[in-house]
């Protein structure tokens, strides 16, 4: 297999950790609210979803738990910053830390265990392409995932769900004024975030590198933040910041394979580099951020 | 608006002034709340509380060696937290400091592993120096990105802690491993005269705690009385203020960065030059994230940093303890903490705030 060919056939496992958690980033940051919590919520359901599948519960009820245990957490974060009017960064912060904590006092017992990944499902016809048929050979969660980035593309172009949370971000006053529930609309955008950002954390535990170890999620869920930068709150940029990304953490096992002397921690800082260099690109674009940003993002609502 | 009930609803209104008692009293308060609440959790894992509480909370004050041990890692903590606490009073979130003390660290240790023979009273300031530096020079890249190019320092600061981290693991797989050291991942022990002087006889409290105590009066005294303080605490709280005003919002991004960097470099000299005695891999235990609840818990405030730097300390001595004695996973401290912030977040909020019953039918008609 080329590098290209091993790219190819990867990229899009390696992009799903990304792409649901910046998902989910993105709905809740729509509705003016900055969750800075993601890295701890995907840690937690990374944790719970490598609990279950070990257990024998497999991978449908794990994703379920993943998502509802994240989702459970991301409402403490919810109730404080909606309920008490909390500073936003320091409760997301708190909240990452909490998360983390958690799953590595859940996760304890199964350090460095393994557990039986997903078989991949193969579009017949598609996978048969040589070079890019690789592409077409993933597992189900990567196609679900992809039908997901499409609903919520689909959710904020045409729905009126999507214009209401638009609303709610951008002038939440005024969205009051005429009738929103602010803090009901706000709760549910950040308790879906912190479902996908649980599901998110599933894949990377039982599918993607099917092991649990305390900081597996590595920054994953800080670069979902970015993402959602990126790819200035809009679905399909982020799509495909997130394939950007899964290319880019595959290069380094291509690189290695191939024998390209580069060290190893090089390699490994890549996406991080990365992720900062194209910071600075897209931020320095103001008009850019300016346009499709959140007005309200971070701010608390008070009547 | 006819409401079909006629419920009590809770609104929160907010105060015309915060009382100073219920500021003081928010963070004893969240402690308190904190740990019963880790305390159920302890024995819902089965633990023996009694055997916990002690090991968490008494055995860290019992003696003098264990309370020495405290104010050990009390030094880096109020150090990074005094740093940080400037950023964050005018809404620059550098949350990068474990990548700044790594660098501080690095920095430092460049000293004797270069010159492995040298000798001279030179050489321990002089190490704290080149870490304060590196520190700082790691923080100013945030400074340049955020300034210059606009980005989130947020993210920009924490992408380089997780760069800072792969930096150290190169350094001490590769060029600086210890070729004696039957391969482990970390340097050469460091010769005498790289050593931070200890402070007191019989403990490993050392001069850098003197810093840590300079800095927080340092601190106090720039925030309360200087007009480069007000000038900064302006910036944050309302940057269209300031510019009226007439002095530029980079130019307070640049001096939180710098200071906090600054900080935290030092920190991590302070840790490599005193209690390790070489580069090691696990030089910080989460030190700068730590730091982070340190400040908020102290209220941003100097002296509430002061107190609250050494409750997280007693609660990592304790944590330890409880590791050893109540068979309690080290990840509980992480728990604690993260609690702790949170809680604290929700005291707050009732400081800030009145709670207000008032039935929907008044709460419609206001």
């Amino acid at each position: 297999m080329s590098a290209v060919e091993f790219i190819l056939a990867g990229m899009l496992a390696a992009a799903t950790p990304f792409l649901l958690a910046a998902l989910g980033e993105l709905v809740a940051e729509r509705a003016g609210v900055l969750n800075l919590g993601v890295e701890g919520l995907m840690a937690l359901g990374a944790a719970i979803a490598f609990i279950v599948v070990y257990h024998g519960g497999g991978h449908f009820l794990a994703f379920l738990a993943a998502g509802l245990g994240s989702a459970l957490l991301s409402m403490i974060f919810a109730g404080i910053i909606l309920g008490f009017n909390a500073n936003q960064v320091a409760a997301g912060l708190a909240l990452g830390i909490f998360g983390q904590g958690l799953s590595a006092l859940f996760g304890k017992s199964y350090e460095s265990l393994t557990v039986t990944t997903l078989p991949k499902i193969a579009i017949p016809g598609l996978s048969d392409i040589p070079v890019i048929g690789s592409l077409f050979n993933q597992d189900i969660v990567v196609w679900i995932s992809l039908v997901v980035t499409i609903a919520i593309w689909a959710l904020f172009a045409y729905s009126k769900i999507g214009l209401v949370l638009r609303a709610v971000g951008e002038n939440p006053k005024a969205a009051h004024a005429i009738g929103y529930p602010i803090v009901t609309i706000r709760f549910a955008a950040v308790a879906f975030g912190g479902m996908m950002a649980g599901f998110a954390g599933a894949y990377a535990s039982t599918i993607y590198t099917p092991l649990w170890a305390d900081g597996m999620i590595a920054g994953r869920g800080w670069i979902a933040i970015a993402l959602v930068v990126f790819g200035t709150w809009l679905t399909a940029r982020i799509f495909l910041g997130a394939c950007l990304f899964g290319a880019l953490s595959l290069m380094g096992l291509a690189a290695q394979a191939t024998g390209f002397a580069v060290p190893s921690q090089l390699l490994a800082c890549l996406p991080y580099l990365v992720t900062i260099i194209v910071l600075g690109i897209i931020s320095a674009d103001r008009r850019l951020l300016k346009l499709n940003g959140v007005a309200s993002l971070g701010e608390p609502f008070e009547r | 608006m006819s409401s079909s009930f006629s419920a009590v609803l809770p609104t929160l209104v907010r105060r015309e002034r915060a009382s100073l008692t219920a500021k003081l009293l928010a963070p004893p308060i969240a402690l308190v709340v904190t740990i019963a609440l880790n305390l159920g959790l302890y024995i819902a894992m089965g633990r023996d509380p009694a055997a916990v509480i002690y090991a968490m909370l008494i055995e860290p004050f019992v003696s003098w060696a264990s309370f020495s041990e405290v104010l050990l890692k009390t030094g880096p903590l109020l150090l990074i937290a005094q740093g940080l606490a400037i950023g964050f009073r005018t809404k620059v979130f550098n949350i990068g400091a474990e990548g700044q003390f790594i660098l501080g660290a690095i920095f430092a240790s460049s000293i004797p592993i270069w010159m492995p023979q040298a000798t001279g009273q030179w050489m321990w300031p002089a190490m704290l120096l080149l870490g304060t530096l590196g520190g700082a020079l790691w923080a100013s890249l945030t400074a340049f990105w955020r300034v210059r190019l606009n980005a989130n320092e947020i993210l920009v600061s924490l992408m380089l802690s997780f760069v800072a981290a792969q930096l150290l693991n190169y350094l001490l797989l590769g060029p600086w491993k210890d070729p004696n050291g039957f391969n482990f991942p970390q340097s050469v022990m460091f010769q005498y005269d790289a050593m931070v002087p200890i402070l007191f006889e019989g403990t490993r409290v050392n001069v850098s705690f003197v810093f840590a105590l300079a800095l927080s009066i340092a601190a106090w005294i720039f925030m309360q009385k200087s007009f480069a303080g007000y000038k900064l605490q302006v910036g944050g709280l309302a940057p269209r203020a300031a510019s009226y005003a007439g002095f530029k919002e980079s130019w307070a991004i640049w001096l939180s960065l710098i200071i906090g960097g600054a900080a935290a470099g030092l920190a991590g000299a302070a840790e490599v030059a005193g209690p390790l005695g070489q580069l090691q891999r696990s030089i910080s235990t989460g030190y700068g994230y730590a730091a982070i609840i340190v400040a908020y818990l102290g209220g941003l405030n100097p002296i509430g940093i002061v107190i609250s730097s050494i409750v997280m300390a007693a609660l990592y001595i304790g944590g330890d303890n409880a590791m050893v004695s109540a068979n309690l996973p080290i990840a509980a401290v992480r728990v604690f903490q993260g609690s702790l912030l949170l809680i604290y977040l929700i005291a707050m909020a009732f400081v800030r705030y009145r709670i207000v019953w008032r039935p929907t039918s008044a709460r419609s008609a206001s």
